[in-house]
């Protein structure tokens, strides 16, 4: 296990190079150039010439992507074209916020997705089933800003009772702690259902196909024809085993989950890490672009990566390293 | 539930859309980039889906947005798929190192966050409908490749295969005229899936602003039209984002209807 794991961390080291070097190709090699967003059209060219300098874009791509790498691996990340801030702050100021609407997401949709997908399988055929099995088409179906745009006119444009974009009321700040944190989570609702709905769509149909296939093997019908109660069955024999693949769903949820985020944070002014690549996006501003790619990036192979370890944790079946 | 039925409801409103894309010019009661009435009038009789925020008609808009997002949704995915099926055929017929080569590019590709890829190689470009088709293309292969690997790597120990080789046939021969036609039916299901993704992740683009450009209509910018009016025209909201769901509803019904027929697991 331990080789297993040790192998795979540095396995993730050509992945996040292979990451990084198209990424930083991708961005480079597009016709313009960044500083235009950031300086007066009537600039001196003297002056752009020494930001541009500055910003090393004087240099060939390959060289700048060399001296990038250098000081990544130093742990300097660059500064942000827009604030001359580090990188690295101002992605791990960001983080919080992510985070803060992701986990709780990822809670409550396994809280719901592993008795849906399982009762629908066990009842497969019945209106349960058939209700289910619509509504997580429509889930995963539905765009998802769509989604939240619908919610937000629902409960914030027609109904008024929540707010619409945001995370904090300025007023609210004011009112002391406890109607500080009703106001966050008042916020937090909709961004928050929204994620959970999309997610709970795909996770619900995975989990019902898992604990279907499984109530079709052998011992199952064993356990049936030793006379053991249905509910025995069911929850110790069907349901440990359906559990199994769920673990690597989780894991592989979280590129999902995040690419939620991106969308997600920038329809509810959310001010997450999201927001914040997706505004990078739009300016231009490589360096901070760079971070958070290689941050997601490196968030989701780390889910990958728990979510095997995880795996054999669970399935005694599988053992990694040992042949 | 039948899940022939869904199959058949699905493909009739895909029927259905794709005639109204078609014939879009007939159909269409207004030019949709034409200001025709007062702008944000509810729906009516004169305009079915009511007017947007320059007063143009919805209705006509969203005929010929079904061109767009359609098209979109079908080039891009012959785009993935062709891909997808050139890496994954070569990654398992020839195995070794093609193989790592080629799956080594397809974890490289899955570790970012995908959407963040698509809207970082659109920036970089002019944004317009042709770049939307191709990026959308060369950024959703990778599961296609993984699939197609998976079917020849079966297929090719399959003794037809030894004798397709036996009798001198070249590589390219038994990759593309011997193993293909066997391995398609997994591939026309995540056809299937696959344009479902295409018209989502056009629509998402489109919204953020970096998709299909205004004045031409796709349901994705209709949206990002709509955001402003949410009180005063909630219906330039509801309106193009239940054509994407309904469209990408009837290409899930399609495939897992395909996908149970041909016995296809996921």
């Amino acid at each position: 296990m331990r080789t297993f794991v040790i192998r795979r961390l540095l396995q993730l080291i050509p992945l996040l190079l292979g990451v990084s070097l198209i990424s930083f190709f991708v961005m480079h090699l597009a016709p313009g150039d960044p500083t235009a967003l950031f300086t007066d059209p009537s600039i001196d060219p003297i002056e752009l010439a020494r930001i541009r300098a500055n910003w090393g874009l004087d240099q060939p791509v390959i060289i700048q992507y060399f001296y990038w790498l250098g000081n990544v691996l130093r742990g300097n990340f660059g500064t942000s074209y827009l604030t001359g801030r580090p990188v690295l702050a101002e992605v791990i100021e960001r983080l919080p916020a992510t985070l803060l609407l992701m986990i709780p997401a990822y809670l409550i949709t396994l809280l719901i997705t592993i008795p849906l997908g399982v009762f629908s399988a066990i009842k497969k055929g019945s209106w349960f089933d058939n209700v289910v099995t619509v509504l997580t088409f429509i889930g995963m179906a539905m765009p998802s800003f769509w989604l939240g745009l619908m919610l937000m006119l629902l409960f914030s444009v027609q109904l008024g009772w929540l707010p619409t974009v945001g995370m904090r009321d300025v007023l609210a700040g004011n009112q002391g702690p406890v109607a500080s944190f009703i106001d966050l989570i008042k916020h937090m609702i909709l961004p928050l259902t929204t994620m959970t709905i999309l997610s709970l769509a795909g996770l619900s149909r995975y989990q019902r196909a898992a604990m279907l296939e499984v109530m079709d093997q052998d011992y199952i019908r064993t356990a049936r024809a030793k006379g053991l109660p249905e509910r025995t069955v069911i929850f110790k024999h069907a349901l440990r085993n359906a559990l199994i693949p769920i673990v690597t769903i989780m894991g592989l949820s979280l590129p999902g989950l995040f690419g939620g985020a991106f969308i997600i944070e920038t329809i509810f002014a959310w001010p997450g890490m999201g927001r914040l690549g997706v505004l990078a996006i739009f300016q231009r501003n490589y360096p901070l672009i760079m971070g958070i790619v290689v941050f997601s990036a490196l968030l989701i192979m780390l889910g990958n990566l728990l979510a095997d370890i995880g795996y054999a944790l669970v399935d005694p079946r599988i053992r990694y390293g040992k042949k | 539930m039948g899940k022939n039925k869904l199959a058949i409801f699905g493909l009739s409103v895909l029927v259905f859309f794709t005639a109204l894309a078609i014939f879009a010019p007939v159909i269409a009661p207004y030019d949709p980039t034409e200001i025709v009435a007062e702008d944000t009038m509810g729906p009516s009789t004169q305009h079915w889906f009511g007017t947007d925020d320059y007063g143009r008609d919805i209705f006509s808009r969203a005929v010929y947005g079904a061109r767009i997002s359609l098209t979109v949704g079908l080039v891009a995915v012959s785009i993935s798929i062709s891909i997808g099926v050139l890496l994954g055929a070569l990654a398992g017929y020839f195995g070794g190192w093609t193989d790592s080569l080629i799956m080594r590019f397809v974890d490289v590709m899955l570790s970012f966050p995908s959407i963040f890829l698509i809207l970082t190689i659109q920036a970089m470009l002019t944004p317009n409908i042709y770049n939307v088709m191709v990026v959308i293309g060369i950024t959703s292969w990778m599961g296609v490749a993984r699939l197609v690997r998976g079917e020849y790597l079966k297929i090719r120990e399959l003794s037809y295969v030894e004798a397709a080789r036996a009798i001198g046939c070249s590589n390219k021969r038994i990759i593309f005229r011997h193993i293909l036609p066997n391995a398609q039916a997994p591939i026309i299901v995540a056809a299937t899936l696959g344009m479902a993704g295409a018209i989502l992740t056009e629509s998402a683009l489109s919204f953020l602003g970096m998709g299909v450009q205004p004045p031409m209509p796709s349901w994705g910018n209709m949206l990002m039209d709509a955001q402003a009016y949410m009180r005063d025209a909630p219906w330039m909201a509801v309106i193009p984002g239940l054509l994407i769901l309904i469209t990408v509803l009837s290409l899930y019904f399609i495939g897992e209807g395909l996908r149970e027929k041909s016995d296809v697991r996921s």
